[in-house]
C-alpha cells in the first residue's frame, strides 16, 4: 500500500508518486490528442455555415412537413424489394457462413495450421467492410439494381454469421459428441446428431439478430444504387423534394420498428 | 473376449496416464475399475474404444486389434461396444427416443439417420428398451427435461440398442444421489446378465463397486495394483490404490449398506 | 398396464414430433415460406449478360488485392485515412463522455422516471436512425466536411453505448451498491462506489468495441459528403481505379484487425 510519510505522520493514497504520474501523463496526452483532433475538425469546417444552422434546420423542417402522405402509392415496389434484400442476402449469407464456421472452430477445422487462418482471414474482411462500400464495388462490377444490393447484404453478413456461429461451435458440450462417436457414428452423423442439435438455437438467434440488423441496412443501400427504398430517398434529395424525403424517413423507421419487433418475438419463441 | 495388451498412453504434456496395462476380460465378466482421480479410469476407457488414441500397446477384441484397425473398420467395432458416460452426455436438445436411436447410427446410413426414418425393428427394440427401464412414456419428451437417474437410463438405453458385446462404463453414478446410483448400478449389472455382456465400469466409489460386481481392479498412476474379488479389499489394499486413510469405516458401511439392502 | 402399452406401440413407426405441432398451421408456414422465396426470386431482375460482362472485371478486382496500389494515389488516400481516425477518436470520446450520464439515467433502478423517460427517448430515437441518413441531414444542415461526420458518429455511439451502459447498470448487484448507501454516501459517492466498479469493465469493452464500429462506420460516411476515406474510395471505384480501391480496403481490413486486438488486450486487462 502506498504510504507517503510527511511530518512523521502516514498519510494513505491510493497510488505511488510514480503511478500517479504516469496516470497524469496519460491523460494530458489524451487531452492533448482529442485537442488536435477537434481543431483538425474546426479546420475544415465552413463556420459560417455552422452558426447558420439553426435556420436553415427551420428551413428544412417547415419544407419537410407535413410529409407528402399520398407518395406512398409509389413506395410499395422499393419496399417490397428491400424485404428481399435483406430477407434473400441473409439467407444466402447463412448458406455461406456455416461451412466458414466449421472451417474456423478450433474444434471441427480439419486443419488449424492452414484452413483455419483462411476461414477467419474471410470472416474479418467481409465483417470489416461496410455493405455500402460492398454495394459500391458490386454496382462497379455488375451494375446497378437490386441483385448487386442482395449480394452485398449476403457477403457483408458472412464475417458477421460465421463469427458468431464459430464461437458457438467452440463451446459446444463435448461429451455429447464423444458419446455419439463412440456408438460407431460416420463423421457427418457425429455432426448432425452430436454438433448440430447444440448449435441450432444459436443459430436461429443469429439468423433473426442478422436479419434485423440486414432490414436496417438494405434501406440505405439505395443510396449508392443497389435497389430499395434508398433509391427513391436518394432520388428526393437530389431534387431536394423534402416533403417525400420525410416521409421515407418515416417508412423506413417504422420498417425499421418492426423488423427489431418481429426479431425480438422470435428470439422469445426460440430460446 | 477383451485383452490389452501393454496398453500405455502418453499425454503430449509428457503424462504418463497408462503404463503397460495388461488386462483379460472374459465374456460376460463384469468387472469393476477403482482408483484415485487422475489413475487413468478414464483415460483406459476411452483408449478401448479409441476416444483417446493409445500410444502404444494392443486392445483385442476377440482377437482383433482395434489399434491398428483404420477408421471404418474402427466404426464397426465401436458398435460392439456400447459407452455410459458420467454426465449421461445425452444431446440434450434431441428427444429420449432420438437419443436411444442414435445408438444405433453405426448401423444405418447418414440420410436415413438424418431424416430419422430408422428401420421398424430398430424403433421396435427401442420401445422394448426403454419399456424395460421404465421411461416408455417419455419416448417423446425433450432430453433435458428429464431428471439425472431418467437421463441415465436413457443413455443405457442408447448403449444396449448398439447390440455390444461389451460395456464400456465411465463413472455412472457420479452425479447421481446414493439411492439413485444404487438403483443405475442394479440395473446396469442385471442388464449385463440378462444379455450376457461384459463391462468395465469405472467408478470411484468403493462400496458400491463391492455391492455389485464379482471382480474389481484397482488402479494406481497407471498402473494395475490390484485384480481380484470384491473381498479381497482390505483396508491395506485400499492403503495402496488410495494412499494412507482410515478404511476401517468404508467397508463397515458396505456391511450396513447390506443390511439396509437385505430389509428393503 | 405398461406392457399393455409397449405391445399397442410395437410394429408401430415412430416419427419425431414435429416442431409445430399443428399440421395445418405447419404447412401454411412451409408453402408460405417457399411462396415467398419463389415470389422474391422472380422480382429480382437480375441482367445475367450484365453480370456475366461484369465477370472480367470481378476477376480485375480480385487480382487487384495480389497488386494493391498506395502509391499513386497516396495523398489522398492518407488524407481520407487521417480524417476518419480523426472523426473517429473525437466522436468516440464525445460520444462516450455524454453517454454515461444518458445510460445512468436510462437505468430505471437509479434514475427517477422522468429523467429515466428523457433518456430512454434519447437512445431510442439515436438507435431508430442509421448513421447513414443522420449523416445525410447532419451535411444538409451543417455543410460537407468532417463536422457532420463527427456529429453523426457521437450520436450514434451515444444510443448503443447509452442503452448497453444502462442494461448493465440495470443487472448489477444490488447488495454491493445498498452497502455503500447504508454506510451514508451522497448520491455522487454511491455512484462512484456502489455502481461504477461494477459497470467499469463492460464500460470499457463496449467503449472499444464502439471504437471499432465508428472507424467502420467513418468509412462510409465520405459517400454523403460527411468526411473520411469513403470519398476516396468512391472515386477510386468511379474511376474504375481497383488496385487503389484494393489498397484502401486493405488498410481499413488492417486497421479494424489492430482495433480488435487492441481492445482484446485492453479487455482482458481490466477483467
Amino acid at each position: 500500500m502506498p504510504v507517503l510519510e510527511q511530518n512523521d505522520t502516514q498519510i494513505w493514497r491510493r497510488r505511488t508518486t510514480g503511478q500517479s504520474l504516469v496516470r497524469w501523463f496519460g491523460w494530458l496526452l489524451g487531452v492533448a490528442v482529442f485537442v488536435y483532433c477537434w481543431q483538425f475538425i474546426s479546420e475544415s469546417t465552413t463556420w459560417f455555415f455552422v452558426w447558420d444552422a439553426p435556420r436553415i434546420a427551420n428551413d428544412i423542417w417547415t419544407r419537410a412537413t407535413p410529409p407528402k402522405w399520398d407518395y406512398i402509392t409509389q413506395l410499395g415496389r422499393p419496399i417490397w424489394d428491400t424485404l428481399n434484400i435483406a430477407t434473400l442476402g441473409t439467407i444466402i449469407a447463412l448458406c455461406m457462413a456455416v461451412p466458414v464456421a466449421f472451417l474456423a472452430a478450433r474444434n471441427t477445422t480439419p486443419s488449424t495450421l492452414f484452413i483455419r487462418p483462411i476461414a477467419l482471414l474471410i470472416i474479418v474482411s467481409t465483417r470489416s467492410i461496410n455493405s455500402l462500400i460492398w454495394a459500391l464495388l458490386l454496382i462497379a462490377i455488375i451494375g446497378p439494381g437490386v441483385f448487386a444490393g442482395v449480394i452485398a447484404i449476403a457477403i457483408r453478413s458472412i464475417g458477421f454469421c460465421a463469427k458468431l456461429l464459430y464461437e458457438a461451435i467452440e463451446e459446444i458440450d463435448h461429451t455429447q459428441v464423444e458419446a455419439i462417436t463412440a456408438t460407431g457414428a460416420s463423421r457427418w452423423q457425429v455432426m448432425a446428431y452430436g454438433i448440430v442439435p447444440q448449435i441450432l438455437p444459436a443459430f436461429a438467434g443469429i439468423a433473426v439478430f442478422r436479419w434485423d440488423i440486414n432490414i436496417r441496412e438494405s434501406t440505405v443501400l439505395g443510396l449508392v444504387g443497389a435497389g430499395g427504398i434508398g433509391l427513391q430517398l436518394s432520388a428526393s434529395l437530389n431534387v431536394l423534394a423534402w416533403p417525400q424525403v420525410s416521409l421515407i424517413l418515416i417508412v423506413i423507421l417504422v420498417a425499421v420498428l418492426i423488423s427489431e419487433w418481429v426479431s425480438a418475438k422470435v428470439r422469445g419463441a426460440i430460446i | 473376449m477383451l485383452r490389452l495388451q501393454k496398453l500405455t498412453k502418453t499425454y503430449k504434456t509428457g503424462d504418463q496416464a497408462l503404463k503397460a496395462i495388461d488386462l483379460e476380460v472374459p465374456k460376460g465378466q463384469v468387472l469393476a475399475l477403482i482408483g484415485p482421480s487422475g489413475a487413468g479410469k478414464s483415460t483406459m476407457i476411452r483408449c478401448i474404444n479409441r476416444l483417446v488414441e493409445p500410444t502404444s500397446g494392443g486392445v483385442l477384441l476377440d482377437d482383433v486389434d482395434l489399434t491398428k484397425l483404420g477408421s471404418g473398420a474402427l466404426r464397426k467395432a465401436r458398435r460392439e461396444m456400447g459407452m455410459i458416460f458420467q454426465e449421461y452426455a445425452l444431446v440434450e436438445r434431441l428427444t429420449v427416443m432420438e437419443n436411444v436411436l442414435s445408438g444405433r447410427l453405426g448401423y444405418v446410413g447418414f440420410w436415413r439417420s438424418f431424416l430419422r426414418r430408422y428401420p421398424q425393428s430398430d424403433v421396435d427394440e427401442a420401445f422394448r428398451l426403454l419399456d424395460r427401464v421404465g421411461l416408455l412414456h417419455m419416448a417423446d419428451k425433450r432430453a433435458d427435461e428429464l431428471s439425472g437417474g431418467q437421463r441415465q437410463r436413457v443413455g443405457i438405453c442408447r448403449a444396449l440398442i448398439q447390440n455390444p458385446k461389451l460395456l464400456l462404463v465411465d463413472e455412472p453414478t457420479a452425479s447421481l444421489d446414493p439411492k439413485t446410483s444404487r438403483q443405475i448400478m442394479r440395473l446396469i449389472t442385471e442388464l449385463c446378465q440378462e444379455r450376457g455382456l461384459a463391462a468395465i465400469i469405472n467408478i470411484h466409489d468403493v462400496a458400491l463397486a463391492q455391492m455389485f460386481v464379482p471382480r474389481v481392479v484397482g488402479l494406481r498412476f497407471g498402473e494395475i495394483v490390484y485384480d481380484g474379488l470384491p473381498t479381497g479389499l482390505t483396508p491395506e489394499k485400499l492403503t495402496e490404490i488410495y494412499g494412507e486413510e482410515d478404511w476401517e469405516a468404508t467397508i463397515e458401511k458396505v456391511d450396513e449398506d447390506e443390511d439396509v439392502e437385505a430389509a428393503e | 398396464m405398461s406392457h399393455r402399452e409397449l405391445d399397442d406401440m410395437l410394429g408401430k413407426g415412430w416419427r419425431k414430433p414435429a416442431f409445430v405441432k399443428h399440421p395445418l398451421l405447419r404447412w401454411v408456414l412451409i408453402l408460405g415460406f417457399f411462396a415467398y422465396l419463389i415470389a422474391a426470386f422472380m422480382t429480382i431482375d437480375v441482367d445475367w449478360g450484365r453480370v456475366y460482362e461484369g465477370l472480367d472485371r470481378g476477376w480485375a478486382f480480385v487480382l487487384a488485392f495480389t497488386s494493391p496500389d498506395f502509391v499513386s494515389r497516396w495523398s489522398d488516400i492518407w488524407s481520407g485515412l487521417l480524417e476518419s481516425i480523426i472523426m473517429t477518436v473525437a466522436a468516440s470520446v464525445v460520444g462516450i463522455l455524454i453517454s454515461i450520464p444518458i445510460g445512468l439515467g436510462a437505468a430505471r433502478n437509479i434514475a427517477p422516471l422522468p429523467v429515466y423517460m428523457i433518456c430512454r427517448g434519447i437512445v431510442a430515437i439515436s438507435r431508430a436512425l442509421q448513421e447513414i441518413i443522420v449523416a445525410i441531414l447532419l451535411v444538409a444542415i451543417f455543410g460537407f466536411g468532417p463536422l457532420a461526420g463527427f456529429l453523426t458518429l457521437s450520436f450514434a455511439t451515444i444510443g448503443f453505448l447509452s442503452k448497453l451502459l444502462a442494461e448493465d447498470i440495470e443487472a448489477m448487484d444490488k447488495v454491493q451498491a445498498e452497502a455503500i448507501k447504508a454506510s451514508g454516501a451522497r448520491w455522487p459517492q454511491w455512484i462512484n462506489y456502489g455502481v461504477q466498479p461494477q459497470v467499469m469493465p463492460r464500460l470499457v469493452g463496449l467503449s472499444m468495441y464502439r471504437i471499432d464500429i465508428n472507424f467502420r462506420e467513418s468509412a462510409i460516411l465520405g459517400l454523403v459528403g460527411a468526411g473520411g476515406i469513403g470519398a476516396t474510395l468512391n472515386t477510386a471505384f468511379d474511376r474504375y481505379e481497383y488496385d487503389t480501391a484494393a489498397a484502401i480496403l486493405i488498410l481499413i481490413i488492417g486497421i479494424v484487425m489492430a482495433l480488435e486486438y487492441l481492445s482484446g488486450i485492453i479487455r482482458a486487462r481490466v477483467q
